[in-house]
């Protein structure tokens, strides 16, 4: 079982990095309980990342560190995601993160869990989980548990967290774990890639156009 | 093996003057280009087709039935000629036109484009780009060996009794490859039809060309037309040399610091350590495109481009020097080595008029 953690905190040490960690390690092993040993984790922080993610774009590919992470992801039973709030959203950075991911692979996180939590300075901006985060990973078809995690400055200060924390990490660890029938765990098909190709024939049959010619 | 060079055909400021060519400029460059391109004793020039600005070849038959009255031997292609966008017919008119003008010195290769808006300029619908690819190419591939042609498909009127004319020159149909870097079902294709696959190889990683060429060479030994390492494959690779390579480094980096395509992006260190570009000696580039082989396998196809981001003519006829005196005779010598005695050369109109001949009953499927 593989946990894989995107943190988008600039700072170090960082609130959002914090946070993170706190998920995940709440999240980790309750994903295999009863089993003893938790779920591997794995944390991608973005700002080592950030000239990579840049260079996705105009290049076309990502380069080796950023591959890496890319192939984290896709192999990852489960995702937490986290950004500080820039702006009355999620960060550039962030986005951008996904949005490198989706030109090497568009259905990267179809079918996959994915925890959503963001960090700010005030509660004013808490809605950003379900105004923001949640379209977006809806759009990448990820299954997002119900429950998001915001943590402002004075949240760190306060009841509540703990819970809410708890509560979105045992949500997140029951989509992960799930019966191997559930829409979660069961793996998409992968048509026209390197994996898989539709036959040529199949190509031709479907636009009604008869195979090659034999010889004249 | 065939050794040659691609061309994009971009109208691009040269970085260290500012000064950009006339689109006539450019053009009689690039012919300046392939004919320098033959007497430095290369095989191949293929060129771009494109339909917007900065690109000026939009008419390829046009500039290579020019190339072809002023060269003897080089091979005359395209990289790439738009199969979604153009009408097959005429691509099969065009193109046997050309074979007969150059005496059969002419192969062509597929692709897609890489503009958006070209697909509608054409009245085609981009989301049905791998559509059109199949269809068009089945229409072409069977106007080229059928005298007569009764077709009925989704994207184009139909045809009943249609002759195109010319017929292809000996009744053999000019080579085709397929271009893709990133699309399997474009490999897929280019095996069905036991066609070429051509891998562009300088933008991307060389291990995503690996995956593609694998994929092409398993699919070719799957449909019958021989065994992997029989397919036919051509890769795309990108070099500036000096003699001494420090010199190149300088030379080419406000090249490719303002490139049209990678450039205001990583840095031509971090470029050329991820992909196949070279930039140095004329020893590093043929160190660097024999490791090619390494993962693409024994292949048949080797096209070079030296003449885009603004480089100027004076510049791009040096390279093609160091390239026909320094670089491409060590590549023949060293690719022959321990090349398998069953890996086939690129197909040339003389070695698929004498397999017709040796075998009609199997022209149509390899042809």
């Amino acid at each position: 079982m593989k946990l894989v953690v995107v943190s988008a905190g600039l700072s170090v040490p960082s609130s959002t990095r914090l946070l993170a960690d706190r998920l995940a390690a709440a999240a980790a092993p309750a994903a295999t309980a009863p089993e003893p040993a938790p779920a591997e984790v794995r944390v991608i922080e973005l700002r080592d990342l950030a000239v990579e993610i840049a260079h996705t774009f105009t290049n076309g590919f990502p380069a080796p560190a950023l591959a890496d992470a890319f192939a984290e992801v896709a192999a990852a039973d489960g995702l937490i995601v986290v950004t500080p709030v820039f702006s009355a959203s999620y960060s550039g950075l962030f986005k951008s993160f996904f949005d490198a991911l989706g030109v090497t692979d568009a259905d990267a996180l179809a079918g996959k869990p994915v925890l959503i939590a963001a960090t700010g300075g005030t509660a004013r901006h808490s809605l950003v989980l379900d105004h923001a985060l949640r379209p977006l990973f809806a759009y990448l078809k990820a299954v997002v548990v119900p429950t998001g995690v915001y943590a402002a400055s004075e949240d760190w200060g306060a009841d509540g967290l703990d819970a809410r924390i708890e509560r979105a990490a045992t949500e997140l660890a029951a989509l992960m774990s799930g019966p191997a029938g559930s829409p979660t765990r069961r793996p998409l098909p992968k048509r026209d890639s390197f994996e898989e190709v539709t036959p040529f024939a199949e190509r031709l049959a479907a636009l009604g156009v008869p195979g090659p010619s034999p010889a004249p | 093996m065939q050794f040659g060079i691609f061309t994009v055909g971009d109208v691009t400021p040269d970085p260290t003057t500012g000064r950009t060519p006339t689109e006539r400029e450019r053009i009689k460059a690039m012919v300046a280009i392939a004919l320098k391109a033959e007497e430095v004793g290369l095989d191949v020039f293929a060129t771009g087709e494109h339909h917007n600005p900065p690109f000026v070849p939009s008419s390829p038959t046009t500039m290579l039935g020019y190339v072809a009255a002023r060269t003897e031997r080089l091979v005359l292609s395209t990289s790439t000629t738009l199969i979604t966008t153009n009408d097959p017919v005429k691509i099969a008119e065009d193109f046997a036109m050309l074979q007969h003008l150059a005496d059969g010195r002419v192969d062509l290769m597929m692709g897609r484009g890489n503009t958006g808006p070209v697909y509608p300029w054409f009245g085609k619908d981009i989301r049905e780009g791998i559509n059109l690819a199949v269809e068009n190419y089945n229409l072409l591939h069977r106007l080229w060996r059928e005298d007569v042609v009764n077709w009925e498909g989704k994207f184009r009127t139909p045809l009943q009794g249609f002759t195109s004319t010319p017929r292809p020159l000996d009744g053999v149909a000019p080579f085709v490859w397929h271009g893709s870097i990133r699309s399997p079902e474009i490999a897929e294709q280019a095996a069905y039809y036991g066609d070429g696959f051509f891998h562009n190889n300088i933008f991307w990683p060389a291990d995503h060309t690996k995956r593609m060429v694998e994929l092409y060479r398993a699919r070719y030994a799957h449909y019958g037309h021989g065994t992997p390492e029989q397919a036919i494959v051509g890769l795309g690779g990108q070099v500036f040399m000096r003699k001494n390579s420090q010199d190149a480094v300088r030379e080419f980096r406000p090249y490719f610091d303002n490139a049209p395509v990678y450039g205001h992006g990583p840095s031509l260190e971090d470029f050329t350590a991820q992909t196949p570009l070279t930039v140095g000696s004329p020893q590093q580039v043929i160190e660097k495109t024999l490791a090619f082989r390494d993962y693409a396998g024994d292949y048949q196809r080797q096209l070079f481009l030296m003449d885009h981001a603004g480089l100027p003519l004076k510049t791009v006829l040096e390279q093609l020097d160091l390239l026909g005196e320094e670089v491409v005779p060590v590549l023949r010598e060293e690719f022959a080595k321990n090349r398998p005695a069953d890996v086939p050369d690129a197909p040339t109109h003389a070695s698929l008029l004498a397999a017709r001949k040796d075998a009609p009953a199997e022209e149509g499927v390899h042809a």
